[in-house]
């Protein structure tokens, strides 16, 4: 995983296992890697991975189990609802930078609608 | 807390190296001594390392004053290369085991096995890269409460430094403490808790990484070049 050092890195690992999760590399209710194991395999420090861990847990999407370890929770809706929020911030981006080299809205349309019909054929 | 720093000042001769060095460093994090060559990174280090002597000021590593009680629980690597060249590898593990109550030679060998550092290698046919593997196995294979590691990237390949950065990663855990002094800063960003810059030796900035990032949205490559 490649950060970008200017975000703080634990929102960035945040982002990765919410992916991770929208993908379905993560299913609902399955078992995440340790703190430890994640910190080791993005050669990370084990306090920010920690701090990723926290502030996903505070926001419902994994949960802890004592002794056990952490696990991805089981809430389909919310689940839904973070693929709805990663596909508006990825459709938002994408709209920023087609304006920004001066695409229309019209011409956005015209241009994905033909990628698409290309890519289908 | 690991160690605590007040008031510290080295002078070689007449030259101030260092001046006014205030500094704690808390258990379970990695800290970055980071400065151009000529900073005091070095002196610093080795003043902690307890093999010169800080011309004022007062430096404890838990609750002791420097002294021959602190060196067992310091491990200090220096950027030299320091084995023999008869040296096999199996022969630095005793060394350092034989040197070192403190040392875990189980987990040398493990982690030298992991780095496919065969014992019976020559240290003076390893090439840089796995040199610098060898020293820091060796180093944090000693269950030391302070660990400082001089440089530990300079002149290494971007896959060795993987694997360092790895190992680092590895060993710290929350009885410890990890500094690392570097001028490279590109390799860093992910691996450090906090940023201690040096500026011709004194201490101009001492922050959380995450903070840099999240308050300023900074970069700690960003910060540095603010200071230098």
């Amino acid at each position: 995983m490649n950060f970008n050092p200017n975000r703080p890195i634990y929102i960035q690992i945040c982002d990765g296992i919410i992916e991770r999760i929208v993908r379905n590399d993560l299913k609902k209710g399955s078992q995440l890697e340790s703190v430890r194991e994640l910190a080791v395999s993005l050669n990370v420090n084990i306090n920010t991975v920690r701090k990723a861990y926290n502030t996903l847990e505070d926001k419902n999407i994994i949960y802890k189990k004592r002794g056990i370890g952490t696990f991805i929770s089981e809430d389909g809706a919310l689940i839904e609802t973070l693929r709805n929020e990663l596909s508006q911030r990825v459709i938002k981006e994408f709209l920023e930078k087609m304006h920004a080299i001066g695409y229309s809205d019209q011409e956005i349309m015209q241009v994905l609608g033909e990628d698409i019909y290309d890519n289908e054929n | 807390m690991i160690m605590k720093i007040n008031g510290l000042s080295k002078k070689f001769y007449t030259k101030e190296v260092l001046t006014d060095i205030d500094l704690t460093l808390e258990k379970g994090r990695i800290y970055g001594l980071l400065g151009p060559n000529g900073s005091g990174k070095t002196t610093l280090m080795r003043i902690v390392a307890n093999i010169i002597k800080n011309t004022t000021g007062e430096v404890r590593v838990n609750d002791l004053l420097l002294g021959k009680e602190t060196k067992k629980i310091v491990a200090f690597m220096p950027t030299s290369n320091f084995f023999p060249k008869w040296m096999k590898i199996k022969d630095t593990v005793d060394y350092f085991s034989d040197f070192y109550e403190d040392f875990n030679k189980d987990m040398c060998y493990e982690i030298l096995q992991r780095e496919s550092l065969d014992l019976g290698l020559k240290v003076k046919d390893l090439s840089t890269g796995m040199t610098e593997k060898l020293k820091i196995a060796l180093t944090i294979s000693r269950n030391a409460k302070l660990i400082l590691l001089d440089e530990p990237f300079n002149g290494i390949d971007i896959i060795a430094k993987e694997s360092i950065k790895k190992m680092i990663v590895q060993a710290s855990n929350n009885t410890n403490a990890i500094m690392i002094s570097s001028h490279l800063i590109d390799d860093m960003e992910s691996l450090l808790d906090d940023v201690i810059l040096l500026k011709e030796g004194r201490i101009v900035l001492n922050s959380p990484a995450e903070v840099l990032r999240d308050e300023k949205g900074l970069s700690i490559k960003a910060a540095y070049k603010e200071v230098f």
